[in-house]
């Protein structure tokens, strides 16, 4: 695990083998954006995958504009204050639209590149709580506001060289805060932007009764949420590989591991889900298996590079476990509506891969290197601690509150007849399916 | 209720952060940590029932 200092060296092999890795991330997206429109209803298919590519290209656009240049990178020019006689890294110092990287392969331009598709899979991640009734443009907005300055700030910080990563050398916990994935720096931040929206626009309509009981409102297409899914299952192959590669240090050697370790993680966590909702409901569910799949990938991200695989199979199970119970209950009991699980999948599941590093991380115990592993330095929990802290204490309130102040200016709901229209309709003129009757408000009983 | 709960979870981060900046000790700095860590949970939990006091209202 690297902490703070310089970035790493790569061979021309390396880079060569981090390109294709990061090439590999934008299916990730594509899995998300199929898995958030079969979560959706039928009447706002085309609304949904419409929002996926605007979102997408908001938040790469705004990532080359300024976003990068807050996240900068290990070994890169950063603004560091002095506070007890130690350097804290509290925010990158790079120039506007990319002009102080040069282009050319190095560690840093990949990373920049990585960076740059990351952000499109943190600005994905609310469209699944918000499906069904989030205006198109005020989703626009409100990636501005999260790509370019909630997933920079706290990118810095993990993966930039910032304080967190700081926290090995620093304060001697551990290794500092490890996110080799990314289930803090793009799940969990997009997960808790999920939650925010999901609180700003309300249920949907129907959504819960009047004595606060919820509907059953199924997704209209299972194919696309569980072709997503293995879609989803590539992408994170690339971005588990690149990101340890980049943000982690780990030899090219390691990369085998990681990706039984997504893998694993991701079986796991599905085949839980699975079980579970058999046992409760006497059949699989669709929904909460691709669900649970997603909290697989999602929480064997954090360690994927420095853990057995039994360990990522465990990993898995409880990511299931915690998925596949955790959607139910956010909605009977907190009342949350959040068509496609994202709080559950994302928020839970992230801030899980993040404790299991604490958990079962080896690293190596002497210059040897990955041949002599050494369970984590006991320290290695209080940084993971604060890494969640800062996630709940911080990326929080700014996301919820800058979502908030938007809603004040912009309504981001749509109106209610939008919603009973369908958002293809209402927004786009024109539905997914032409050819198909869309149903009235079925599925609802107290809208 | 719920900006309550919005300034408790940035409080507990501010525990968390002025712990592992100015206090030498480890175990203080640990202790404190988790500290910052339990104010946190308790502001999550007031954004929480403020939300669901809001939706009670609603309907």
């Amino acid at each position: 695990m690297s902490a703070s200092g310089g970035g790493p060296e790569f061979s021309a092999a390396t880079s060569v083998l981090c390109l294709l890795f990061i090439a590999l991330v934008p299916l990730a997206v594509a899995g998300l954006a199929l898995m958030n429109t079969g979560l959706g209803r039928l009447r706002s298919a085309s609304h949904s995958m419409m929002s996926s590519l605007c979102v997408f290209s908001v938040a790469v656009l705004v990532y080359f504009v300024w976003g990068q240049s807050l996240q900068g990178f290990a070994g890169e020019p950063a603004r560091v204050a002095m506070i007890a006689g130690k350097d804290w890294s509290w925010l990158g110092r790079g120039s506007l639209f990319l002009r102080h990287l040069p282009l050319a392969g190095s560690p840093a331009s990949l990373a920049a590149l990585l960076g740059m598709v990351s952000v499109g899979i943190v600005a994905l991640i609310p469209l699944g709580s918000g499906a069904d009734r989030w205006k198109l443009f005020a989703a626009c907005l409100s990636t501005v506001l999260l790509g370019g300055i909630a997933f920079p700030i706290f990118a810095h910080w993990a993966w930039g060289g910032g304080w967190l990563s700081q926290l090995g050398a620093n304060c001697s916990m551990g290794q500092g805060f490890v996110d080799a994935g990314g289930s803090g720096a793009i799940a969990v931040v997009g997960g808790i932007s999920a939650l925010s929206i999901a609180w700003i626009l309300g249920p949907r309509q129907g959504k819960f009764t009047l004595d606060g009981l919820p509907a059953a409102i199924p997704g209209h297409n299972a194919i696309f949420v569980l072709f997503g899914c293995i879609l989803a299952l590539a992408g994170w192959w690339g971005l588990n590989s690149a990101g340890s590669l980049l943000y982690a240090g780990v030899p090219l050697g390691r990369i085998v591991l990681v990706i039984l370790n997504t893998t694993l993680a991701a079986a796991a966590a599905a085949i839980t889900a699975a079980v579970i909702t058999s046992v409760r409901f006497g059949r699989p569910d669709a929904s909460l298996t691709a669900n649970g799949w997603t909290g697989g990938l999602v929480a064997s991200s954090a360690g994927c590079a420095f853990v057995a695989p039994l360990a990522a199979v465990a990993i898995g199970i409880i990511a299931g476990i915690l998925v596949a119970l955790s959607v139910e209950w956010i909605e009977l009991h907190l009342s949350i509506d959040d068509p496609g699980g994202a709080v559950s999948a994302f928020t839970l599941a992230g801030i899980w891969g993040l404790l299991s590093v604490a958990i079962f991380a080896r690293v190596p115990a002497t210059a040897a290197g990955a041949a002599d592993m050494a369970p984590a330095h006991p320290g290695q929990w209080l940084a993971q601690i604060v890494g969640i802290a800062t996630l709940i204490g911080f990326v929080f309130p700014l996301v919820y509150g800058s979502n908030w102040l938007l809603n004040r200016f912009v309504s981001q709901r749509v109106a209610p007849e939008g919603e009973r229209q369908g958002l293809d309709l209402y927004e786009l003129g024109a539905g997914a399916y032409p050819e198909t009757v869309t149903h009235g408000d079925e599925f609802s009983r107290g809208g | 209720m719920k900006l309550l709960g919005i300034l408790l979870l940035l409080a507990g981060w501010v525990i968390v952060l002025t712990a592992i900046t100015l206090l030498p000790s480890a175990i203080a700095s640990a202790a404190f940590v988790w500290a910052g860590f339990a104010v946190e949970v308790l502001g999550l939990v007031l954004v929480i029932r403020a939300h669901l006091l809001s939706l009670g209202g609603l309907r």
